[in-house]
């Protein structure tokens, strides 16, 4: 299942107001994740959301830290209330500052769509990089696709894709995992 | 008895201390005028600050505007007579109606006392910081995005710590007397709790032996602190400093008895000043100044 949330639609319908498309204030921030929230809790167990930035002006820390750190932290901790993954659409220069540096701040990395493809952002070791990089390349894969790749042992290979879907970068499918964003709307 | 509180000829965010200075011995519910009458120039700290000051005391203070036209035309302009009318007791003439003329104002005197005030603020200065900013400082245009988070964390410390309302001003000016190059100065004054009472307030709070406003400032300003458990908390602050220090500017902020400031070369100010006269709240003053060339931050 994808839900695309569009974020300054969501604004709007938080400040009940049509004047404003800056992410601003920790208040405000708390209210559209709680509006996201409420998106993905009608969900099935597994749902991709695109998180779209195109219409907002500009975020800042406090907005970034309520709707990006805080939701990527809830549905990557141990007992996520769904099975979420998050693309981010429509980010730019702009908006990197604050988002970047809420990601360090946590140790949090995310999926961010750009116009050739997809990038991860934020913290992340080398050898998940390489890992996530590789899955990215090669599609829908295995821990020795990427093993072999990388040039990895397949078992260290396979604690990190385990690591990467924990972190909502990866979607584990049976035996295989694809990125997120491999496949988008 | 009415005890006569002197305004300096110039009021910013230095020569405010002598206003303090003949304020903190008085007990707040003494009856106090504030003389301005000999005042020429305010910054927006002076002003905003002004207002701040109204609001610590018991007794409503009395204000004797500037006597000089065109500095109560000013702030008139900046609306500093239309929020003073409710804190002081104005004596004096003053124009009575904001005139509709150009100013150097990015943002007239505007209370923040709720989180829709920030998107008010940030919304109105928007546009015209983007043009001055490029345009007078000639800044890249990475430094606009920068100015409206800055500006926004900034007021958002009212609204977290403050514990009431406060004021922020935002102006753009030709700064002759230190800098002789534009600059952009946002300032935000409130007379709320302060840092060093707000954390206080954390749970589990244990005060070190040399715990006071300073120490409160160096961890809020400095360490990205807050009395909030939530490790998100505190970048507001971290992120104007990041800012200023990216772009040339500094970042001072009073509270109590103790003013800590990021002091860029062009500026001699310390970066710690202690024993202060105390004041309740925050004060906080960012300023930007105009690049000396290229577009890039100058002096680094």
């Amino acid at each position: 299942m994808m839900n695309h949330i569009d974020l300054s639609s969501v604004l709007r319908q938080t400040l009940a107001c049509d004047l404003y498309s800056n992410l601003v204030t920790r208040n405000t921030g708390s209210a559209v994740r709680q509006a996201i929230e409420r998106v993905l809790s009608e969900s099935e167990e597994r749902a991709l959301t695109v998180i779209d930035f195109s219409q907002v002006s500009m975020i800042d820390f406090s907005c970034a830290d309520e709707i990006v750190a805080k939701l990527l932290m809830r549905y990557a901790s141990d007992d996520p209330p769904c099975d979420a993954y998050f693309l981010f659409r429509g980010v730019t220069e702009d908006h990197r500052d604050a988002i970047d540096s809420v990601l360090e701040r946590h140790g949090l990395a995310l999926a961010l769509e750009r116009d050739d493809g997809v990038e991860v952002v934020g913290v992340l070791s080398d050898v998940e990089r390489k890992a996530w990089n590789a899955s990215y390349r090669l599609g829908r894969v295995n821990a020795y696709d990427v093993a072999s790749e990388i040039d990895a042992e397949p078992d260290e290979t396979r604690r990190t894709l385990e690591a990467l879907c924990r972190r909502r970068l990866l979607m584990r499918v049976e035996d295989e995992y694809v990125t997120v964003g491999t496949t988008r709307g | 008895m009415t005890t006569v509180i002197t305004v300096p000829p110039s009021l910013d965010d230095q020569s405010f201390e002598q206003v303090l200075e003949q304020v903190a011995p008085l007990p707040t519910d003494a009856k106090v005028l504030v003389d301005a009458r000999h005042t020429r120039w305010a910054s927006p700290f002076g002003l905003t600050a002004l207002l701040a000051l109204a609001q610590t005391r018991a007794e409503r203070p009395a204000l004797a505007v500037p006597d000089h036209d065109d500095t109560a035309s000013y702030w008139a302009r900046a609306a500093f007579f239309h929020h003073a009318e409710s804190l002081y007791e104005l004596h004096g003439s003053y124009p009575k109606r904001r005139e509709a003329t150009e100013s150097n104002s990015l943002l007239d005197i505007t209370p923040i006392t709720k989180s829709e005030d920030v998107h008010n603020v940030v919304g109105r200065v928007q546009e015209r910081a983007s043009a001055i900013i490029k345009n007078e400082l000639k800044l890249e245009s990475k430094a606009i995005m920068g100015f409206a988070m800055t500006l926004s964390e900034v007021c958002q410390n009212i609204i977290e710590h403050a514990g009431q309302g406060g004021w922020v001003a935002v102006q753009s000016y030709r700064w002759t007397k230190r800098l002789g190059r534009r600059v952009v100065v946002i300032a935000v004054c409130d007379a709320g709790l302060g840092f060093r009472r707000s954390l206080e307030t954390t749970p589990g709070h244990l005060p070190t032996s040399r715990w006071d406003d300073a120490t409160a400032l160096e961890e809020a300003v400095i360490r990205g602190v807050s009395r909030f458990r939530d490790r998100g908390r505190g970048q507001g602050l971290a992120g104007a400093r990041n800012y200023v220090g990216r772009w040339n500017g500094k970042l001072s902020v009073r509270s109590g008895s103790a003013r800590i400031s990021i002091v860029p070369g062009w500026d001699d100010d310390v970066p710690l000043s202690e024993g202060l006269a105390s004041f309740p709240g925050a004060q906080v003053q960012v300023i930007i100044p105009e690049a000396v060339s290229g577009g890039g931050p100058a002096e680094r």
